[in-house]
């Protein structure tokens, strides 16, 4: 990783808290990024279980969450952009 | 409504840029031909040439510079939701992507939709930080910072130990890594890669790195949150006269395996074997003007990908004669496919990890309790709601067919949940 160029950050919000990521980065990283325990958990299921992301990889739709007004995204899809805003139901 | 949103006739189209599809669309388009490549991911390369923050593997680096080299148009962050029968040609697909959705005709069409993780329902395995093992490897690749934190892997197959060696990289403590196949068939399974030298180089090299924490024949009970620990419990030993215990962790990534993508083939109407799609030594599947490549013809990792990718490419492109050299190495690599079924065999026991609570279906809430009395996965599906949530049984499919023996059917379109204005 050393010898890599320092890589831009961009700035985001995450339910109401400025954070910042690596250029890249995928909105659930940024999500799980996050201090504590809590982090992990993104949503609620049909029964009100919290639940976290599993697969990583777009398939089981653990990490959904409301980016920019937009409901149900899937999150470890999608790369972290300047001033995104992202709530999760955590 | 295909018309307003973009109606593209091709050569080729290839679905999935991992290692199979990028090989076979640099083959087709050096031969010449128009190539398009849709994924559904934000980057190419696939689950395993993966970018993101902490950049990409070499090997993966060279294949994208080729890829982007070759004259094939690359589509991302692109979905297939559905298939339509077409005069004269394999069927049209639909997709759907931010701009809309998206109708391709192709001649021929390559199927390279590599494979997901099995996962297998214990009690607590639906608890935050319980994760996919290649789900763990997903996040980290995408930035998720893991340095200090205590993880336990668990589950089957070379991934645990390819996940626990990036983890270490990366400057997490593995605290255990569990591999539910016993001793004695993983020594037989490594004395057969000898006729792999790279692949033994790889183990070795693992080996060394992750050799202290690897359990063999040891497979997780349950997990439990205590405050903000997630507690694992290992079990081991023979049927019935198991040893058991309980390690503390920050997170517990488990894999049982990996199971091949094969929706949008089964949509399509291709035939499977052995859970991939059927092909045959040119990777022809049973439907004319579809080919299949790489993972979703059998789990055998990236090296016969690129191998079946590369066949596939010369067939699309009517040159079939040239790919002699290529056979050979496909054989070796599918024998090389063959040994890892045999290897990470799933003990029986691993069907019967489940509580009556325990939830098998994750979009739906539906526990183990309320599908024992059911005799087939559409029986269930209709009286519990089984895989019919956002992930269409993607997760709960290979589960239920693994606890109760039931083959789950198709997908329906979209494939995928679609905006519904995108379908007007």
């Amino acid at each position: 990783m050393d010898d890599r160029v320092e890589q831009a950050s961009v700035r985001l919000t995450i339910d109401g808290v400025v954070v910042e990521a690596a250029a890249g980065t995928s909105v659930a990283a940024a999500i799980l990024n996050r201090e504590g325990a809590t982090a992990w958990h993104v949503r609620r299921s049909v029964s009100g279980a919290a639940r976290g992301p599993l697969c990583g990889m777009g398939i089981c739709f653990e990490c959904r969450a409301t980016v920019d007004g937009l409901t149900h995204v899937k999150t470890c899809q999608l790369p972290v952009r300047a001033g995104m805003e992202v709530h999760t139901d955590g | 409504m295909a018309e307003r949103r973009g109606r593209v006739v091709t050569d080729v189209l290839v679905i999935g840029g991992g290692p199979a599809g990028i090989a076979a669309a640099c083959t087709a388009a050096e031969a010449g031909l128009r190539v398009d490549v849709i994924d559904d991911n934000p980057t190419a390369g696939g689950q395993i040439w993966r970018g993101g923050p902490g950049g990409g593997a070499p090997a993966a680096t060279a294949w994208l510079a080729r890829l982007a080299r070759s004259g094939a148009s690359l589509h991302r962050a692109t979905t297939v939701i559905d298939v339509m029968p077409q005069e004269g040609g394999p069927p049209a697909i639909a997709t759907h992507a931010a701009a809309g959705v998206g109708v391709w005709q192709a001649r021929t069409i390559v199927l390279a939709t590599g494979t997901r993780e099995r996962f297998l329902p214990f009690p607590g395995w639906t608890l935050p930080g319980v994760v996919g093992a290649g789900g763990l490897q997903a996040l980290v690749k995408q930035g998720l910072d893991v340095r200090g934190r205590r993880i336990v892997i668990a589950g089957t197959g070379p991934l645990l130990l390819a996940v626990a060696e990036l983890l270490v990289e990366r400057g997490a403590t593995v605290m255990a890594v569990a591999e539910q196949a016993g001793l004695l068939r993983l020594v037989r399974g490594a004395a057969a890669i000898i006729g792999h030298p790279a692949k033994l180089m790889q183990a070795a090299r693992i080996r060394r790195a992750i050799g202290p924490v690897l359990r063999t024949g040891t497979f997780p009970l349950a997990v439990r949150r205590e405050g903000n620990a997630v507690v694992v419990t290992l079990a081991s030993g023979p049927s019935g006269r198991e040893r058991r215990d309980d390690i503390p962790c920050d997170l517990f990534a488990c894999g049982f395996g990996l199971v091949p993508n094969v929706e949008i083939a089964r949509a399509l109407g291709c035939e499977l074997h052995a859970g991939g799609i059927a092909v045959d030594g040119f990777g022809a599947t049973t439907v004319s003007g579809v080919l299949a490549a790489g993972e979703c013809t059998g789990v055998g990792g990236v090296d016969k990908a690129l191998v079946e990718g590369r066949i596939a490419g010369l067939v699309a492109a009517g040159r079939r004669d040239q790919a002699g050299p290529l056979l050979r190495e496909q054989c070796r690599w599918r024998r090389f496919a063959a040994l890892l079924d045999r290897t990470f065999v799933l003990d029986r026991r691993l069907a019967h990890l489940a509580a009556s609570d325990t939830v098998v279906c994750r979009c739906e809430d539906v526990a183990a309790g309320r599908l024992a009395c059911h005799r087939s996965w559409r029986e269930a599906k209709l009286m519990t709601r089984i895989g019919m949530g956002p992930c269409q049984g993607r997760v709960c499919g290979p589960a239920a067919e693994t606890l109760f023996g039931w083959s789950p059917d198709d997908v329906r379109p979209p494939f995928s949940p679609t905006p519904l204005g995108h379908l007007g």
